[in-house]
Order: C-alpha cells, then structure tokens, then sequence
C-alpha cells in the first residue's frame, strides 16, 4: 500500500470521476458481453428508448424525480458526515404521510392547500423516520448506519400493516388504499403542458419534476450559501474541529439527517400524489439505494446529482425498452451497474488514483515528476 | 398446545436460525478483525445462486457447496480490496455487493436458465436429506420424545447441527487460540498489533476468508436445504437480519446464537399466529412480530436494554505509518 501523490485538483474532480464511472460501465459492458448480447446495440436501443421520444423522455424525467430525491437525501448527510443508508425506510415513510393526510382531508380542502399540505407532512414523516436514528447515534451512541437500516425494515413493515389492516378498501383483492379525492393530485405534466398551450404526452412525468429541481437549488444554498450549511460541512468534514469553533456536532447530526429525511420524504410527492393517487405497497422500490449510486457519481453536488438522476432515470427507462426489444435482456442490468457505480465509483474510487496520478504526470511533463519525485 | 405443535415449532425455529447462525458468525469473525459487513446479505445471495446453478451444473453437493464458498471467499477478498488494501468506505463497499448480488444473480439467472431469474430445482440426491431419519422413525409414537426428542431436534439435516456445532468453534477460535487473539486485538487497536509486528492486512484478510466461507455456507443452506432452487432476492433481508443478531448478541457467538434462535423463534412463531387471538392482548398483527429483530436491536443499540460495545476499530482502516 502506498500513499499516492496529491492529485490535482482538476483531475480528481472530473478525471478520476469519469475514468471510475467508465470502469463501472466497463464492467456492466462485460458482462452484457458474457450473457451473449451485443453492449453496441443495447446501448443504442437503450438511448433511444430513453431520450429517442417525448414518451420515453417524460418517464426518464419521472425516473429521475425520484432518484433527485433520494439522491439529494444521501448528499445532505453526507456531507454532514453521515452516510444515511435509511433512505429507503425515510421515503416509504414520506409516501406514508402524503397519503395518510390525502385520504383524511382530500374531500374537503381544495388543492392549492391540499398539495403544501401533503409536501408538508411527508417531509415531516421522512424527516422524524431519519431524525430517531440520529438522535440515537448523537445522544445515545448507537451508529446510524445500523440503525437506518433497521428502520428501513420496520418502514416497510408499517406500510404493510397498514394497508393490510387498516387502509385496504374491503373487498378489494389488491393491497391498496381507496384513491385521493381529485384535489390531492398533482398535476400531470401532460395537463401542464395543456395549460401552457403546448402537446405533452400522457406518462407518469409530473410537476413533481419542478419540485426536485427546486430542491436540488436549496439543498445548493443552504449547504455553500448559509451558516447553518457551513456548520452542517464544518461538522462533516471534522466534528471535533467544528466542536472548538463552538458548534455543536450533536445538533448538527441531528439536523443532517432530519434535512437528510425530510427530502427523502418528498419522493411521496412524485410517486403517491403525482402518479398512483393513491397509498400501496412498493412505490419506492430501491429508489433509496439508487440514492447512494447518484450522489456518489454526482460527487455529493446538487448539479452533479441532478446529472447522475436523469442518467439513472435513462438507465431505467432505455433498460426496460431493451428488455422488450432485446432477448434475455432484463432490467436487473441496470441494478447490476448500480451496484458497480457504487463499487468504482464509492468504495473504490481511489484505488485507480495512483494510475491516474501517473497518467497525468505523463502529460505535465517533467516539471511535475521531479516534483513528485522530490516527494517520495 | 400440544407437544406436535411444541415440536414443530422447535423445528421449524431450527431450520430459520440456521442461515442466521452461519451468517451472524460470518460477520461476527470480520467485525471483530475491524471490517464493517454490510455484505452479508449480497454475498448470501451470490452464495444461494452459486450453489443453485453448480448443484444444478454438475448434479453434486460437495460441488454446489465449494463454488458458493468460492464464490463469496472472492466477494470477501472484493471487500478486503477495496477496504483494507485501499481503505475504502466498508459501509459503501458492503452497500456495493448487496446491489451487485441482486442485479448479477438475476441476470446470470436469466441468460443461463430462462426461466425468469429461477434456476431449476436441483435433484434430490444433490439436496441435503435428514441426517438420522432412522431414529426420528423409531421415535415416533413415543409419547413427549417422539415428538420434541424426534421431529423437534433430531430431524434435522447435516447442516443445522454443522451451523450449531460452529458456534463454540468459532468461540474457541476467537476466545482461545493465538490467532483469535491477534484477530480480536486487530479489531480494537491495530496500531498495537502492528507493531507486535503482525501484519494487520493479513490478519483482516484472514478474518475475511473465514467470513466468506461462512456467507458461503449460509447461502447454500437456503438453496440445498430449504428451497429447491435459487428464486431471485430469495435472501429477503436474511443477511440484516444476521447482522442485527450479531449485534444483539454483543459481538459475542454464543450472544449471537441466541439470537439468532430469538429471530428464528418469532418468524416460526409469526406465520403460526396468523390470525389468532391471543388472550388478554387480542390479534397480534403479523407485521409487529416479524419487525420485532428489528426493533429490539434498535433499542439495544440505543443502550436501553444492556450495553453493547463494538469492537473499538470497527470501520477505521488501518494505514501503516512509513
């Protein structure tokens, strides 16, 4: 193991990203390869499938709402030094609070105070689900991690045991609550667009799409642009640091994870209010572990997180045109390149460091091999 | 209730805790050496594939078992890469090989089997039988033995009693011998170790080769022993649920063990309450008790019931000072 030389700073921040994110696709190529397809023509089926048409385009965008989300989630806690694996648990519970107020008061309120309302209180949701578990980790000193993902199970199991025993419509055969009065939908991108004068097609896009962009923007300044964002890095980057400059990394776990949950939490608003209208099972599916993936390739930035989630949103959207298309083709490709974007990209990001290192000494030249030299 | 029902239910308990016990020792052994596992449940998952598609591949155990050890010994090896030689993030890199598992398993599924993800039940002769199925026939109708003694403990294959007898194994292991104790030492304070002069990377290698032979068992267990085949995500959680019982067991096998029987017991008990009422307390939802693991490890975590400590370096990569 050698301690590899400082890269600078322009090529860790776009270089070694890239040469890891091209190792990972590298690798889903392989194994394409191996299960007898041919990469070439599912990347282009892929492609098409997901930018080739408005259809495909506007479920890409909906794929990538979500993912915006989760995505964000994963960043705020990260950088307040936290890895906040619960986004799974934290978004089912956001759902949870978006439908519950939908069913209780969609029939009498109207919408324009209806729809704050369900953003509201699936935030809150999302973020008490995440605040638990940093609470304990602050006060109590169990780890977060741990604790996230026990939440993530006892979420899943309260959304089962609730619409099992209390919100299934009986005699209904499907495990789903009755659907929102008409107020408590959030309008689809298609009757946007109709508003705007301008022919959209129909597809699960919604406005919900505005909302993650406008989250995207203040997760950006309220983390570089606002003291409660300096103090949440400070404390990132070294609590006992933070601590002698009179911040209290305790509160800062705290409201790390609570941010942290209570953007998860909004995924409610594109999947419940915008999509289904109404509560079921699986509306997050693994969004909260696609969270992970797109803020380590979005490097934990709002703009590189909105980057990562359409590529995601692609993924899911071309991967399920090619499983049509293609043979044998399923969309547990694009898991498997998940799970390598979080290998390459995350555990292993530095690994390929010193490569780098070395390839971009080539390229400066001699001035900044005698440098390096001197150093070793 | 009757004594069948008391036996079945010693069984069936048994048969869960198995794949619990095998994996919560897998992480047992890598947390104390220092290596976070998230992966557990990943490399179960490779290790129920592997054994599936060999088993089904060259029609033998011994076969299906060695290709799902070597299988998740390189998925470990994986982990050590990236964490240990290259000091990655553990939680990360475990997150990694739980989303790798799921997509690869199911893909290599479908290219090779087309069926959906399935892999074909492996024949009979290649699945784990009942390991003294004379004495359980000899017991029964024996009032009280014939059916604890018998269908409760005895009924069992080779499996469930290798997973019991590797508890005080492991605790000798790591308890009692001089490579346990370096491993143990590994885990609170490697500094120390190194300069003992033992290599603290060979040591957490050590720890997780052991760790993947164990994953490897585990994930057999469930394709050789409990189902026919390999069903996509067929872990469903097995492997966090291992990871809690470590923990509610206090890093500690024979805490871990009862754990794990803790665990196994509310999932038989779960699925036999269905829809019965329980006096003075009423229906107990199905969903309460299999959160249960969950929720008491939480609250032990939270140091409300007993203290855990976790081994000291637990997570920190070690890097030698030059």
């Amino acid at each position: 193991m050698t301690s590899h030389q400082p890269l600078p700073r322009w090529a860790d921040l776009v270089v070694l990203p890239i040469v890891n994110l091209a190792v990972a696709l590298l690798a889903a190529g392989f194994m394409v390869w191996l299960v007898g397809q041919n990469p070439l023509e599912v990347i282009t089926v892929l492609v098409h499938g997901a930018f080739g048409t408005q259809r495909g385009l506007s479920y890409t965008l909906y794929y990538a709402t979500t993912f915006v989300f989760t995505g964000l989630a994963v960043a705020v806690a990260f950088h307040g030094g936290l890895f906040n694996i619960g986004g799974e648990g934290q978004a089912i519970l956001g759902g949870l609070g978006t439908g519950l107020v939908a069913l209780w008061l969609a029939a009498s309120l109207p919408a324009w105070l209806m729809l704050p309302l369900m953003l509201l209180v699936g935030a809150l949701f999302g973020m008490v689900w995440a605040a638990v578990p940093a609470y304990l980790q602050a006060y109590r000193g169990s780890h977060v991690v741990i604790t996230t993902i026990m939440f993530n199970f006892l979420a899943s199991s309260l959304l089962v045991y609730l619409l099992v025993n209390h919100l299934k419509v009986p005699g209904n055969m499907s495990v789903e609550s009755a659907s929102f009065a008409a107020s408590a939908k959030l309008p689809s991108m298609h009757t946007f667009m109709q508003w705007l004068g301008v022919e959209w097609p129909n597809s699960p896009l919604n406005t919900s799409v505005f909302l993650a962009l406008l989250a995207a923007v203040g997760v950006y300044f309220l983390l570089w642009h606002t003291r409660l964002g300096y103090d949440l890095r400070a404390t990132g980057s070294s609590a006992r640091a933070a601590e002698y400059a009179g911040i209290n990394p305790k509160h800062q776990v705290i409201f790390a994870m609570g941010v942290s949950g209570a953007l998860a939490g909004m995924v409610g608003m594109n999947e419940i209010a915008g999509v289904n209208g109404r509560l079921m099972l699986e509306y997050v599916s693994g969004a909260g572990f696609t969270g992970i993936a797109v803020s380590l390739m979005g490097r934990s930035h709002p703009f590189g997180i909105v980057l990562a989630s359409i590529l995601f949103g692609a993924l899911f959207q071309g991967g399920a045109e090619v499983s049509f298309e293609v043979r044998g083709f399923s969309r547990d490709m694009v898991v498997m390149l998940q799970g390598f974007i979080v290998l390459f990209s995350g555990a292993m990001a530095y690994v390929l460091a010193p490569a780098v290192a070395w390839a971009v000494g080539l390229v400066r030249g001699g001035a900044s091999t005698a440098k390096g030299a001197a150093h070793g | 209730m009757d004594e069948a029902m008391i036996g079945s239910l010693i069984a069936s308990t048994l048969r869960v805790s198995t794949p619990l016990i095998l994996c919560a020792l897998a992480g047992l052994l890598s947390e104390r050496s220092g290596v976070i596992d998230i992966g557990l449940e990943g490399k179960m998952l490779f290790a129920a594939f592997a054994a599936g598609a060999a088993g089904v591949a060259f029609g033998s155990t011994m076969a299906a078992l060695l290709i799902a050890m070597g299988t998740t010994v390189c998925l470990s090896w994986l982990h050590g890469l990236a964490c240990v030689s290259h000091r990655g993030d553990q939680v990360v890199s475990g997150v990694a090989i739980n989303i790798i598992a799921v997509g690869m398993t199911a893909v290599l599924g479908i290219a090779w089997f087309a069926q959906g993800g399935q892999t074909p039940a492996v024949s009979g002769d290649v699945r784990m039988q009942s390991m003294m199925p004379g004495v359980v026939a000899a017991l029964e109708g024996v009032p009280v033995v014939g059916n604890i003694l018998g269908q409760g403990f005895l009924s069992h294959n080779v499996m469930v009693y290798l997973a019991l007898a590797l508890v005080p194994a492991v605790w000798w292991l790591l308890f009692r011998t001089r490579f346990g104790l370096r491993l143990r030492a590994v885990g609170e304070n490697a500094h120390m170790v190194d300069a003992a002069g033992v290599s603290v990377a060979r040591m957490r290698y050590a720890a997780l080769t052991l760790n993947g032979l164990l994953c490897g068992l585990a994930g057999s267990y469930l394709v050789l022993a409990q189902n026919a085949s390999f069903v996509p995500n067929m872990t469903a959680g097995r492997g966090f649920m291992a990871l809690a019982a470590m923990i509610f067991g206090k890093w500690h096998p024979v805490g871990a063990l009862w754990a794990c029987l803790l665990f196994g017991f509310l999932d038989a008990v779960a699925i036999r309450l269905q829809g019965v009422r329980l006096p003075g307390i009423g229906e107990v939802p199905v969903q309460a008790i299999q959160a249960l693991p969950y929720l008491l490890t939480v609250i032990l975590l939270a140091g409300f019931i007993g203290r855990t400590v976790a081994p000291q370096a637990l997570g920190r990569p070690y890097l030698k000072e030059r």
